[in-house]
């Protein structure tokens, strides 16, 4: 459903993404993990036609990620992992636009915004415009919308970061559910490694740009010779704390959401 | 047609929704009205030209379109601030069609702002030659609003901060204004402005405003509508190209 085929991105001199393959298969949860900076976001946005490639070949859904993006664009969703919500409108709003930019059908839009802000709990305030949402509720808000559509590969980028641990399990149940009835392909990053333990089927983990390991979970226990997914992590991945090369408008986006988590 | 229509109707709720851009974008050409009509209405009179704020009012229309339509720009880079660019640019949608929506509801807006002033100008002793001209002067409001937003929205993908959209404000939008004939007849001008405002693209949108409400130009209306519709055409150009290559 995913290949990734030599790809890689650079930055000026920074490599961001250097030499990645790796293939992901139709219905599988594919749980992408690294310490900040090592070139996950980088990868999704190459994946989700945001950003060009500096080399390599994407494959999604069997289109060409480069030369369709179109084709591309209309078998994916994407919770990203800084805001992307319009403040100005209502949280229904902002679903109803969704709904539209994604062509699900006329009769269907509100049936399905219903069941999902319900989901997430947000039904009552769905006329509340979304900057008069605390930080969480923006994120469940964005995981609702994600879904609305019910694409064949769906991304979803550090989607549980500042959730408590209701939502984050009531979310992995409904994640779960919808991939496997539909046989959806999830590709997610996280920093929470039971998530990817428990949830994902197959893990790769990066580091620097490069890809350090992949398999199942067991696979990566059993490889490293440890017993549980973190000490694995920290193995491959080691204990030093990492700067994040960003751009102008990811930092500005960053503060935006430490204050919005407060 | 769905999508289009969804994006152009963000923006006017956007733009309802904000009390402060609406009285905002009325306190410039007020002030313009005021000071320069009154400060400026006794010499002109003097010089034999007639009535100042006649003269100014479709200049001053002209303005406020113009710098509300530029704002739509921001309103780009502020979605990209934001994060909101993101969900539009990954949907399975055209860019065209992205672009188009937001800068159809930039342009609507920025006519109502033009239109606004239009009443303002009315209680200020402003009137026009023909009423049904009145109706015209919309439609050549729209032209200009629209090639402009599509003008901003294709800077707006490329600049990164508004401090640089400012920039470009002040360094090509303003001297267009300036030197567009709005606010002083182009007939005793030096001829390196005269040659000047015959190349900038405003200069026809206030001609033919003056055109509609007062039924004096300098152009033939003809030529303005040739004029306002090549630049229309070649800023919506530059904004699909624009949009078909935005990164984030």
């Amino acid at each position: 459903m995913i290949e990734v085929e030599h790809l890689s991105k650079s930055f000026n001199k920074f490599k961001a993404v250097d030499d990645v393959s790796f293939k992901v298969e139709k219905g599988e949860l594919f749980a992408l993990l690294g310490p900040n900076g090592a070139g996950k976001s980088t990868t999704i946005k190459m994946l989700t036609t945001l950003l060009k490639p500096s080399s390599g070949k994407l494959t999604l859904n069997g289109h060409d990620v480069m030369r369709n993006p179109d084709a591309v664009r209309s078998s994916f969703g994407i919770v990203f992992q800084d805001p992307s919500l319009d403040s100005d409108l209502t949280a229904y709003e902002n679903m109803e636009l969704h709904a539209v930019l994604y062509n699900v059908a006329k009769g269907q839009v509100k049936p399905r915004v219903k069941e999902l802000m319900k989901l997430v709990g947000l039904w009552e305030r769905k006329d509340s415009l979304v900057k008069t949402y605390s930080g969480g509720m923006k994120r469940r808000l964005e995981i609702a919308r994600g879904l609305l559509h019910h694409p064949k590969v769906l991304f979803l980028d550090e989607p549980t970061l500042g959730l408590d641990t209701q939502t984050r399990n009531l979310l992995w149940q409904y994640v779960d559910n919808l991939a496997r009835q539909n046989d959806m392909t999830v590709l997610f990053t996280t920093h929470y490694l039971e998530e990817a333990e428990n949830n994902a089927d197959r893990i790769a983990i990066i580091d620097q740009g490069k890809l350090l390991r992949i398999g199942t979970p067991k696979e990566l226990l059993k490889d490293t010779q440890t017993t549980n997914l973190e000490q694995a992590y920290l193995k491959l991945t080691g204990h030093e704390i990492r700067d994040e090369e960003v751009d102008p408008h990811e930092s500005w986006r960053a503060i935006r959401r430490a204050r919005s988590m407060r | 047609m769905r999508v289009i229509y969804i994006l152009w109707l963000r923006q006017l709720k956007k733009y309802f929704r904000s009390r402060s851009r609406i009285v905002g974008a009325i306190g410039q050409p007020l002030l313009f009205l005021l000071a320069l009509g009154y400060g400026l209405g006794s010499i002109y009179k003097e010089a034999g030209q007639g009535n100042y704020l006649q003269f100014l009012v479709p200049g001053i229309m002209a303005q406020t379109v113009l710098f509300s339509a530029m704002f739509f720009g921001a309103m780009i880079i502020f979605d990209r601030q934001f994060g909101f660019l993101k969900e539009t640019l990954v949907a399975p949608v055209s860019r065209f069609k992205i672009m188009l929506g937001g800068a159809l509801g930039g342009a609507t807006t920025a006519v109502i702002q033009g239109s606004l002033v239009f009443l303002v100008s009315l209680l200020l002793g402003f009137r026009p030659m023909h009423w049904l001209g009145s109706l015209l002067a919309l439609v050549f409001m729209s032209i200009l609003a629209l090639a402009i937003t599509s003008f901003s929205s294709g800077i707006g993908t490329f600049v990164e901060d508004m401090q640089g959209f400012q920039a470009i404000n002040q360094f090509i939008v303003f001297p267009l204004y300036f030197l567009s004939g709005a606010l002083y007849p182009l007939t005793h001008v030096p001829s390196w402005l005269r040659i000047i405002a015959e190349f900038n693209p405003i200069s026809y949108t206030v001609d033919a405003l003056r055109y509609a409400m007062l039924g004096t130009s300098r152009f033939s209306i003809t030529h303005d509508l040739i004029a306002m519709g090549i630049t229309l055409a070649v800023m919506m150009v530059f904004a699909a190209i624009r949009f078909r290559h935005i990164e984030t």
